[in-house]
């Protein structure tokens, strides 16, 4: 390590040596600087799976445009839009079909916990508007009752999930129903939900009274091949009798969706500030040694300076500091973090773990904050006054 | 100044604090040094010999008077130009200040990394015959903390005198040595400036040291009472 980085930097690896030196000092700078990374993963990692959660349902459909109440920020959230939208949506020349779409949660009493799942009430008559995953098997739903369940819910054993077959359909009480499940599909559980269910409209109604299929949640629309989307979104604006509906590309409402989960939830807003905390938290550690460690060597500095070294030099050895604890904190961090989302993905069923995008996210925000904390931390350097050595 | 002359100092004056504890130091002091010289300065406590080996050594501001060093005038110099000066400067501290993480050869490479280009290999060749010059062949992978004070402080002038410096200055190098010690460490500067023409200004109380020196300046309340010349 020692040659290396004085192959790196073209001179002794003095910062090394210094850290070095000092063993337990060392080490608890970089479980200091590790225990960062890991508060910034798993803040991170809830975020990111937040997000993956919030575009998840979005999956399950191919639509091109969306059209949503004035309110709807997001997929499960808003008031209803009238159908009679969608059919004069449907009189654009360049639009295609067109799917009313119903949302609600459906409680399901499984015993020693209930859980609730985001339920999706759709016209079984066009296949056009689920994902290829989902829609070989929406024929299914046009029996009364019926449903797709999500097998990745959380409350639902693998091994019985595995078991529901057209053969062996799993059926439960809801909302005074029989619901029974045809076959699955793969969601999983989100922050709104323990997972989800596919059933149809006419199913959706029966379960939901209060609801009307003049009222969907959303109007999903599919445009003929080569249809511009954006142009066609703005004809609809002044095609469409109401102005203040929602109408958006469906790539841009998910994002739309995204971005109000993580800016303007409660939940996006306070894992936003646990990344900041993390940061801070390493930006104060690596401060608080490299700040001692000058203090520590002041006199040493204060020798350099009166044999001629100049002030690259000192900034070289407390950047060369905070880099070593940078990268050498950052893979323990990376390890124990990669550890905690993954057990935290096993027991939610969220999608939380490690990406690659965030490893080298994290890596790089490690060195700036180590930097960061080097450059406040080399005022001290000032104090190194080689007159005071005689 | 005298083409011979590697400082010239002439009418310095010093002061330390402003305002009404503003105190002055120094007192129209003025010396020459010759190349290759070895020169004692004495003085009791507080007479101002730290002062004048901060002010030819480019740690402190020169404030009144003119200092000539390497054949540049340092009042009003940058502090670049300070930084390239002390380059060609040798530091011999009363206290040996070595590096603790750094083991002897290596503080002594720092002697010669200062100069920029040059390459590891030569450095640390460089630093480990000077070490031997200084008799710690043997000592050159330990740490400071395993050396005794005599050697550490061996270390320290090694560090000083590995890159031939054109001046030493020294603020009682032989302080912590043994008698045979500090006579080997004053033979060499003897000897450096002999051999190189490094020239050494240093501050001591030890008498086996005056014997050796070509000159003896004394001061006293920031003034130069006498000058001795002894070659």
């Amino acid at each position: 390590m020692s040659r290396l980085l004085q192959w790196l930097f073209g001179r002794l690896p003095i910062g090394w040596l210094q850290l070095t030196r000092n063993r337990p000092r060392f080490a608890a700078a970089l479980a200091g600087v590790a225990f960062a990374n890991v508060l910034i993963f798993v803040q991170l990692g809830i975020m990111n799976s937040m997000g993956s959660a919030t575009l998840r349902p979005y999956g399950f459909f191919q639509a091109d445009i969306m059209i949503s109440a004035p309110d709807a920020n997001a997929l499960s959230e808003g008031g209803n839009v009238a159908r009679q939208w969608l059919l004069q949506a449907m009189a654009d020349p360049d639009v295609a079909d067109g799917m009313a779409l119903l949302i609600g949660n459906v409680p399901w009493d499984r015993g020693e916990r209930d859980i609730s799942l985001t339920t999706f009430g759709i016209d079984p008559t066009k296949p056009g508007f689920l994902s290829p995953a989902i829609a070989g098997d929406l024929g299914l739903l046009q029996v009364q009752d019926a449903a797709l369940l999500d097998r990745l819910a959380r409350g639902i054993s693998r091994d019985e999930a595995a078991a529901i077959r057209p053969q062996t359909p799993l059926s439960f009480e809801s909302e005074g129903r029989r619901i029974t499940a045809y076959v699955t599909f793969a969601g999983g559980g989100g922050f709104g939900g323990d997972g989800y269910m596919m059933v149809s409209d006419q199913t959706f109604l029966s379960l939901f009274r209060t609801r009307s299929s003049s009222a969907p949640d959303h109007i999903l629309l599919r445009l003929r091949p080569g249809a511009d989307v954006q142009a066609t979104v703005a004809r609809l604006r002044s095609l469409i009798s109401d102005p203040t509906l929602r109408i958006r590309s469906y790539a841009d409402a998910a994002q739309e969706d995204l971005r109000y989960q993580q800016t303007r939830r409660p939940t996006g807003i306070i894992f936003g500030f646990g990344v900041l905390i993390g940061v801070l938290v390493g930006l104060v550690i690596v401060y608080q040694v490299l700040s001692t460690d000058v203090a520590d060597h002041l006199r040493e500095y204060a020798t350099f300076k009166a044999m001629g070294y100049g002030p690259r030099f000192f900034l070289g050895i407390v950047f060369e500091e905070a880099l070593v604890l940078g990268v050498m904190g950052f893979i323990p961090g990376l390890i124990v973090g990669t550890a905690i989302l993954t057990l935290m993905g096993r027991i939610t069923t969220l999608p939380l773990g490690m990406t690659a995008s965030m490893a080298i996210s994290v890596f790089l925000g490690t060195v700036l904050f180590s930097a960061l904390s080097g450059a406040i931390a080399t005022r001290r350097l000032a104090a190194a006054d080689p007159a005071d050595l005689f | 100044m005298d083409r011979e002359d590697i400082v010239s100092v002439q009418g310095l004056n010093h002061w330390f604090g402003t305002g009404e504890v503003r105190k002055q130091a120094l007192y129209d002091v003025s010396l020459a040094l010759k190349r290759g010289s070895l020169t004692v300065m004495m003085g009791p406590s507080g007479s101002g010999k730290t002062t004048v080996l901060t002010l030819i050594g480019c740690l402190r501001s020169v404030q009144e008077g003119s200092v000539r060093l390497l054949g540049q005038e340092l009042m009003g110099a940058t502090e670049a130009q300070l930084i390239l000066l002390r380059r060609r400067l040798g530091f011999i501290f009363q206290a040996h200040n070595l590096h603790e993480s750094l083991t002897a050869v290596q503080n002594v490479v720092m002697g010669v990394q200062v100069h920029p280009g040059i390459a590891d290999d030569t450095a640390e060749t460089a630093a480990a015959h000077a070490l031997g010059l200084v008799g710690l062949s043997d000592r050159i992978g330990y740490l400071p903390a395993n050396l005794s004070g005599g050697q550490k402080q061996r270390v320290a002038v090694a560090r000083a005198l590995v890159s031939t410096p054109a001046l030493v200055l020294a603020d009682e190098p032989t302080a912590a040595l043994d008698k045979d010690s500090a006579a080997e460490v004053v033979d060499l500067l003897k000897r450096m400036g002999k051999t190189r023409g490094t020239t050494t200004l240093l501050v001591t109380h030890d008498n086996r040291i005056l014997d050796r020196a070509d000159r003896i300046l004394s001061l006293e309340d920031g003034r130069i009472v006498k000058i001795e010349e002894r070659a």
